[in-house]
């Protein structure tokens, strides 16, 4: 029998509610015990002193870019840099070469996660053939094959019918329909937040209204059709508003925020470093507070990074011409504890965001730390102060907003079913 | 402070502003002699490097640097490497290696002069980045005004068209407020930027409130594309309602001048006959471009060498 022993730690389990400094004891890939003064013999110990000990995070939201890709992240040092930002399950997006619309690809996707990465990887299919917004994917048999949700992504469905019918099928299997809700159309040749960045950078905007009116029409389409429709990405004031009254009267939504859209106001394109380029865009103050009171709230279930790797070359370009999207893994524990520090959110609404909220918005068996649950553990060092060089991280790409700055938190040790994946002080060790 | 390039106005004071204004009326001198030349950039190398082709401006800033006995090499788009889609700081580095004193950059889209400039040496000098900035521009209509009315503090300067598309009206905003006008911009609200009043400017949705008392007031040239019902319904519709002819122009002081930018679209944004003649200043503007432009030369390109390179 193998045993962990996780000793000294503060552990935040918010499924059970426990705040308090414990002992984790992890026996055969499964939690064991959480006391204190538990006889631990023969086990591996970990020194948690100091530090956070919480279910591994799961990410909704990101990018792998496998297949097709590969010249930008793979399953493999995708799954490295998560375990690296103490995420232990990532769920990701349709939008492969060829795309996540065929059982085969989703087949492909577990394969590759199974033999070369350290943190689970569960894939979104996509919800119509080719991400073209017409036709239906066969849902029932990608669902079959592993596929835990459903998503066009950035390839917003604009057709409202298509839409509906999506969401009318989606609920028949009992899967979530996660949507980066932005009219194309109001989008238009947008490229940062309509305001007045945009007017002082003299670059096309694109108006918060472009979010907020798609929001609306898939939370009209999810309360005809009883579907569960998940909100990507939630960037803007007026989403928040109506994603709170559209759950007041029963719709059934769930929502999710980035930790930049948490982080970063407009004011951070001023330079037009194409790191600060998002889709959607950074966006006002208002709206960043909007957000960060909505995740306090519960209002937005969880964190998701939108972890979306681009080479260098891709990144250096005119601003218009660069393609949307940062890092996220690494740096989100980080970027996200700024909300605990100014004492908007408790450490363990905070852990909850990040892991037992995501892990029900997809209905997942992960999040927990109570007795017999999966061991998937993240220990954090809330204080510990580092600097961030995307070179020496484990992302094939290095476009961040927080390259070369010095953060505070970060992720210590994460394990992955009872193993020890990952070691700031080793590096990942597994597989 | 002026720094070690020139990217736009916002970047600088009054102070700075009012030195190479000064600097510019030495070099305006320098164009009515018989030989208009100085050897003062003797020896130094001055690139202009056109990703967007502008006749106009570029031969501007040719003549400037001759005027200075710099050596002015022109790279254009058409005739590079970009057509084998080498990335524009690739291509920027690659003339950078070659040790010119100055840049001059010119880029349909906003930002990419801040991105040239923060890979390179030497100094560079934006020339018109998208709808973002294009200071020399906006230098000399300052210089024109400062020469017109003598002074600038305190003047009513009306700025009308598409505001949202272009590069010489925020420019401006930033010249003429810093230097004390009130400055007001006016034009169809499909034709102007979001929060356009967080600049410092009052923004108008009719020409003759925009217009009324002003001492200047500057057309801007509009792009046919945007006069085909996206932006506006029509060419006709647009010069009714915005377009400078003498009869609007009442609106404005008895004395007030007109200016625009150049190209001009005759008889879309202004009237034949008031582009030709007084109050119209366009043809001055035009001349003031190349002292304006060897005022900047001279204090960027003229140090790099002297061994004082500018705050980075």
């Amino acid at each position: 029998m193998s045993r962990v022993w996780i000793a000294g730690g503060r552990v935040l389990d918010p499924a059970s509610g426990i705040d308090r400094v414990a002992d984790v004891v992890i026996e055969d890939g499964r939690i064991g015990a959480v006391g204190s003064g538990v006889e631990v013999s023969g086990a591996e110990k970990v020194d948690a002193t100091g530090c956070w000990v919480t279910p591994g995070f799961v990410d909704l939201h990101a990018h792998l870019r496998e297949p097709g890709q590969e010249y930008k992240e793979d399953i493999a040092s995708g799954g490295r840099s998560a375990v690296a930002g103490g995420f232990t399950l990532v769920c990701c997006m349709a939008n492969t070469q060829p795309v996540n619309d065929d059982p085969a690809v989703t087949d492909y996707i577990l394969d590759r996660a199974r033999n070369d990465s350290p943190a689970r990887v569960l894939p979104i299919a996509a919800a119509t053939k080719g991400l073209e917004g017409k036709i239906m994917t066969e849902m029932a048999a990608l669902q079959r094959a592993g596929a835990v949700a459903f998503s066009d992504d950035g390839h917003t469905i604009m057709d409202g019918a298509v839409m509906r019918r999506v969401l009318e099928y989606a609920r028949m299997i009992g899967a979530p329909v996660s949507v980066h809700a932005e009219d194309r159309h109001l989008v238009g040749q947008g490229v940062v937040n309509e305001g007045p960045a945009s007017t002082r950078l003299g670059l096309p905007g694109n108006p918060a209204a472009a979010e907020t009116v798609l929001v609306a029409r898939d939370l009209l389409l999810a309360e005809l059709t009883g579907a569960h429709l998940h909100v990507g990405h939630v960037s803007t004031a007026g989403a928040v508003d109506l994603i709170r009254a559209a759950r007041e009267r029963g719709v059934h939504v769930t929502a999710e925020v980035t930790p930049h859209h948490l982080a970063l106001t407009e004011d951070a394109t001023l330079g037009y470093d194409t790191n600060t380029k998002m889709a959607p865009p950074l966006r006002s103050k208002a709206d960043v507070e909007a957000c960060r009171r909505a995740l306090a709230e519960g209002v937005i279930d969880a964190i998701a990074t939108d972890h979306a790797p681009h080479a260098p070359h891709e990144k250096d370009v005119e601003f218009t011409a660069a393609p949307p999207g940062v890092l996220g893994f690494e740096t989100a524990y980080a970027v996200v504890m700024d909300l605990v520090r100014a004492g908007e959110i408790s450490p363990i609404e905070l852990v909850a965001r990040l892991s037992t909220g995501p892990a029900r918005v997809f209905r997942q068996p992960y999040g927990s730390l109570a007795k017999g649950a999966v061991a998937d553990v993240a220990i954090l060092d809330p204080d510990r102060e580092w600097l961030y060089d995307p070179l020496k991280g484990y992302s094939k790409s290095h476009n961040s907003p927080w390259a070369g700055g010095t953060l505070r938190g970060r992720p210590v040790v994460t394990l992955v079913g009872g193993r020890i994946v990952y070691d700031v002080e080793r590096g990942v060790v597994a597989p | 402070m002026i720094g070690r390039d020139l990217l736009g106005i916002e970047d600088f004071d009054r102070a700075d502003l009012e030195r190479i204004l000064e600097t510019a009326a030495h070099m305006q001198e320098v164009g009515l002699r018989e030989v208009k030349r100085v050897p003062t950039l003797r020896g130094r190398t001055i690139i202009n490097l056109f990703f967007e082709s502008s006749t106009r401006t570029r031969t501007s800033f040719e003549i400037a640097g001759k005027r200075l006995s710099a050596d002015v090499i022109n790279f254009s788009a058409e005739s590079s490497s970009l057509s084998k889609s080498e990335s524009i700081l690739d291509t920027a580095r690659t003339l950078d290696a070659m040790a010119p004193d100055a840049v001059i950059v010119r880029h349909k889209v906003a930002g990419v002069p801040k991105r040239i400039a923060d890979a390179l040496d030497a100094p560079v000098i934006n020339a018109g980045d998208g709808a973002h900035e294009h200071p020399t521009q906006a230098l000399l209509d300052l210089f024109t005004v400062l020469q017109e009315k003598g002074r600038i503090d305190g003047l009513t300067v009306a700025i009308v068209g598409d505001i949202t598309h272009s590069r010489v009206a925020r420019s401006n905003i930033y010249g003429f407020t810093k230097l004390g006008a009130d400055v007001r911009v006016a034009g169809p609200p499909t034709l102007l930027p979001p929060a356009v009043e967080s600049l410092g400017v009052k923004a108008f949705t009719s020409l003759r409130e925009a217009i009324e008392g002003a001492d200047v007031v500057m057309a801007l040239r509009i792009q046919s594309e945007r006069l085909q019902g996206a932006y506006v319904p029509s060419v006709r519709e647009y010069s009714a309602m915005w377009g400078l002819d003498r009869a609007k122009l009442r609106y404005a002081r008895e004395d007030a001048i007109v200016m625009h930018p150049g190209p001009i679209n005759r008889g879309v944004e202004i009237a034949h006959d008031l582009a030709d003649r007084r109050p119209s200043v366009i043809l001055e503007q035009v001349r003031n471009g190349v002292a304006v432009r060897m005022a900047v030369l001279y204090l960027l390109a003229g140090r790099a060498q002297a061994g004082q390179e500018g705050a980075r």
